[in-house]
C-alpha cells in the first residue's frame, strides 16, 4: 500500500507539532482515539476571545502516517478560522486532500472528531467564564 | 546453451548519509519471504527449457530427466530431516503441506476420534484448517502460551484424551521466532500414540530439524523461506513406528504415493532440493552468524532506546528473528520512517478490524504495545554494514517519533496510561 505525496509530505514535514498550555482560558484541548486502537491525536486550539478566530493550533499523534498527516492537515486548515467554521470541516474533506484509501478513512473521522474535542473544549471554558465576559463587553 | 538470466539489481539510490556501501532499500523480511540464492536459481535453470519432460513420462528421456531432478531432490530434503525417500512428498507449499497434514488425518483417522490440538500463535493455515474442521464436527483445542510464547507441557497432556487423533505445534513462530518444545511433545504424542505434525516452515534449513530424534510424524516444509522457490514445499510423512495414512486432499493421477495428484513443479523441486542440500551444509556456520547479526541489532537499539521491549522467548529463538516493542510510537508510522527498509509490523492498521497481532496478544502484550511491534527477519545475505544502518535509523526514527507522540508526551509527565479513560475506548 503507497501512501500519497501529501500524506508522505505531512509525515516527513508535520506542521504544528508540539503542544499548547492546557490551563489556558484560551486554549481547547482535544484528546481522541485510544491506544489499543492504535490510533490516538491530540490537538490543541488558542482562540481569540473577541474575534472566536483560531490563532494557533498544535497536534500530537500515535498513530500511523495517515493519521499523523490528517492531524496535521487539521492544524493547518482550523488555523485562522473562526470557531464556527472550523466546525464545518468534514472528514471527507481531509480524505479528498490526501487521498486516503477506504481503509484509512477512520483516520479522517478521528482528526474532524480531536477538532470537534477541542472547540468543544473551549467552549466549555467560555461557558464557566461567561458571567466575567459579558461583563467585560458592556 | 547459454543461460543468460539478468538478475536484477537491487535500487542503489543512498539518499541517507549513513548508507555508505550498503544498498538500499535494504531486506529484513526473511521471516515473510527469501531471495532465492543464486546456487538454487543456476540448478532449476536447466528443467525450464531443456528437461522440461513431465517427470510423471515414463517412456521417454525427456520425463526421465525430470524424475531424475526430482529424485535428486527428494533425497536432499529426507537427508537434511533424517527421512527416509519415500517419506517426502511434494506439494505447493507448506500451507498445502498443513491442510494434507491436518485434513488427511482427521479425515483417515475419524473412527479414531475427532479431537485436535494446536494452539494459539499457529499460522492461519493451521488455524483456519482447524476451523474449517470444527464445522464439520471435530473438537478442536487451541492451547494458550506463557509470556515467553511456549505452550505448557503440563495444558498439552492435560488436553490429550482418548479421543485425540492429532496434534499439530509448530517448530519456529513466523512473527516472534520462538521455537516450542518440539522433542518434548514429540515424545509424550509417541507415549499417548497420538500423532504429532509440526510446521517446520520457519524452522527447516536453519536449525537441526531430525524427524526421529523429536518423534515426529508429519512435517511441513517451505521451498521461499530457506532461498528457495515459491510455490513449492513438501510434507513428510512417517511410514515406520508408526506408519501414518492420510487421505489426499487432491484429487486425480494419484501422484505421490496417492497422497498427493498432479503433475510435479519439476524446476521447483529442484530449487527446493538445492536449497536444502546448502542448508545442510551450511546450517552450523551460518545459524552462528545470524544469532551474531540478530545480537548486535538487538543490542545496539535496546541500548540506546528505553521502553523498547522484545517480544517472546531470547533463549528458545530462531537466531535470525528479532521482534520488538517500541512503546508510544505505532508500528505502521515506524516502517514509514526507515521506508528504505523491508520489515514488518505488528500493527494491523489496514485490517479491517484495527486489531493487531494475535501472536503477541497471545503473549499477554498489550495491544498498544502490539501496535508498537517491528518484526526484523536477519538472512543469508544481510551484511553487519546493513545491521548498524538498520539500528541506528530505527532509533532516530522512534525518537522522532516520540517527539509527535501525546502517548509519550503523557507518559512523562507521569501520567499512567493504563488509568486514562481514552474518548476511543468504546469501540
Amino acid at each position: 500500500m503507497s501512501y500519497s505525496d501529501k500524506v508522505i509530505d505531512h509525515y516527513n514535514n508535520p506542521r504544528n507539532v508540539g503542544s499548547l498550555d492546557k490551563a489556558s482560558s484560551d486554549v481547547g484541548t482535544g484528546l481522541v482515539g485510544a491506544p489499543e486502537c492504535g490510533d490516538v491525536m491530540k490537538l490543541q486550539i488558542k482562540v481569540n476571545r473577541d474575534t472566536n478566530v483560531i490563532e494557533e493550533a498544535k497536534f500530537k499523534t500515535f498513530g500511523c502516517g495517515s493519521a499523523i498527516a490528517s492531524s496535521s492537515l487539521a492544524t493547518e486548515w482550523v488555523k485562522g478560522k473562526t470557531v464556527d467554521e472550523a466546525l464545518a470541516i468534514k472528514n471527507m474533506d481531509i480524505v479528498k486532500e490526501l487521498s486516503l484509501p477506504p481503509v484509512k478513512i477512520h483516520c479522517s473521522v478521528l482528526a474532524e472528531d480531536a477538532i470537534r474535542a477541542a472547540i468543544g473544549d473551549w467552549k466549555k471554558k467560555q461557558e464557566s467564564a461567561k458571567p466575567v465576559s459579558v461583563e467585560a463587553a458592556k | 546453451m547459454s543461460t543468460d538470466v539478468k538478475i536484477p539489481q537491487a535500487q542503489t539510490q543512498t539518499h541517507h548519509p549513513d548508507a555508505k556501501g550498503i544498498k538500499l532499500p535494504i531486506y529484513m523480511d526473511n521471516h515473510a519471504t527469501t531471495p532465492m540464492d543464486p546456487r538454487v536459481l543456476e540448478e532449476m535453470l536447466p528443467y525450464f527449457m531443456e528437461k522440461f519432460g513431465n517427470a510423471a513420462s515414463r517412456n521417454h528421456s525427456f520425463g526421465w530427466a525430470g524424475e531424475e531432478g526430482v529424485e535428486t531432490a527428494r533425497e536432499r530434503i529426507a537427508k537434511l530431516v533424517g527421512a527416509t525417500t519415500k517419506e517426502i512428498i511434494f506439494t505447493s507449499g507448506a500451507t498445502e503441506s498443513d491442510n494434507l497434514a491436518i485434513k488427511g488425518v482427521a479425515e483417515m483417522y475419524r473412527e479414531k476420534g475427532n479431537h485436535i490440538i494446536t494452539a494459539v500463535t499457529e499460522h492461519k493455515a493451521v488455524l483456519d484448517t482447524c476451523k474449517r474442521l470444527e464445522k464439520y464436527g471435530y473438537r478442536v483445542t487451541y492451547l494458550p502460551v506463557q509470556k515467553d510464547g511456549l505452550i505448557d507441557l503440563e495444558d498439552l497432556k492435560r488436553a490429550m484424551d482418548d479421543k485425540t487423533i492429532l496434534v499439530t505445534i509448530m517448530w519456529a513462530n513466523n512473527e516472534i521466532g520462538v521455537l516450542q518444545p518440539v522433542a518434548e511433545i514429540g515424545k509424550l504424542c509417541r507415549e499417548r500414540g497420538v500423532i504429532f505434525h509440526t510446521d517446520a516452515t520457519q524452522a527447516v534449513g536453519k536449525i537441526p530439524t531430525d524427524v526421529n530424534k523429536n518423534n515426529i510424524d508429519l512435517m511441513s516444509i517451505s521451498g521461499h523461506k530457506m532461498y528457495g522457490p515459491k510455490g513449492v514445499g513438501a510434507l513428510y510423512v512417517r511410514r515406520k513406528n508408526p506408519r501414518v495414512q492420510l487421505s489426499a486432499i487432491i484429487d486425480g493421477g494419484g501422484h505421490e504415493r496417492g497422497m498427493r495428484s498432479g503433475t510435479l513443479n519439476v524446476p521447483g523441486i529442484v530449487g527446493l532440493g538445492k536449497a536444502c542440500a546448502i542448508a545442510q551444509e551450511d546450517m552450523a556456520q551460518e545459524s552462528c552468524r545470524m544469532a551474531g547479526l540478530r545480537n548486535r541489532l538487538r543490542d545496539r537499539i535496546m541500548n540506546r532506546l528505553d521502553e523498547a521491549y522484545i517480544n517472546g522467548s531470547m533463549e528458545n529463538r530462531l537466531p535470525g528473528n528479532l521482534n520488538i516493542s517500541f512503546a508510544y510510537v505505532e508500528g505502521e508510522s515506524l516502517l514509514m520512517g526507515i521506508n528504505d527498509i523491508a520489515v514488518s509490523s505488528g500493527s494491523a492498521c489496514t485490517s479491517a478490524t484495527l486489531e493487531p497481532s494475535y501472536v503477541l496478544k497471545a503473549l499477554g502484550t498489550g495491544d498498544d504495545l502490539a501496535h508498537s511491534s517491528i518484526r526484523f527477519g536477519i538472512g543469508r545475505f544481510n551484511t553487519e554494514a546493513e545491521v548498524d544502518y538498520v539500528a541506528d535509523r530505527v532509533i532516530e526514527t522512534v525518537e522522532r517519533l516520540r517527539e509527535l507522540s501525546p502517548l509519550y508526551e503523557m507518559a512523562k509527565e507521569g501520567i499512567n496510561l493504563k488509568d486514562v479513560k481514552w474518548a476511543g475506548e468504546a469501540h
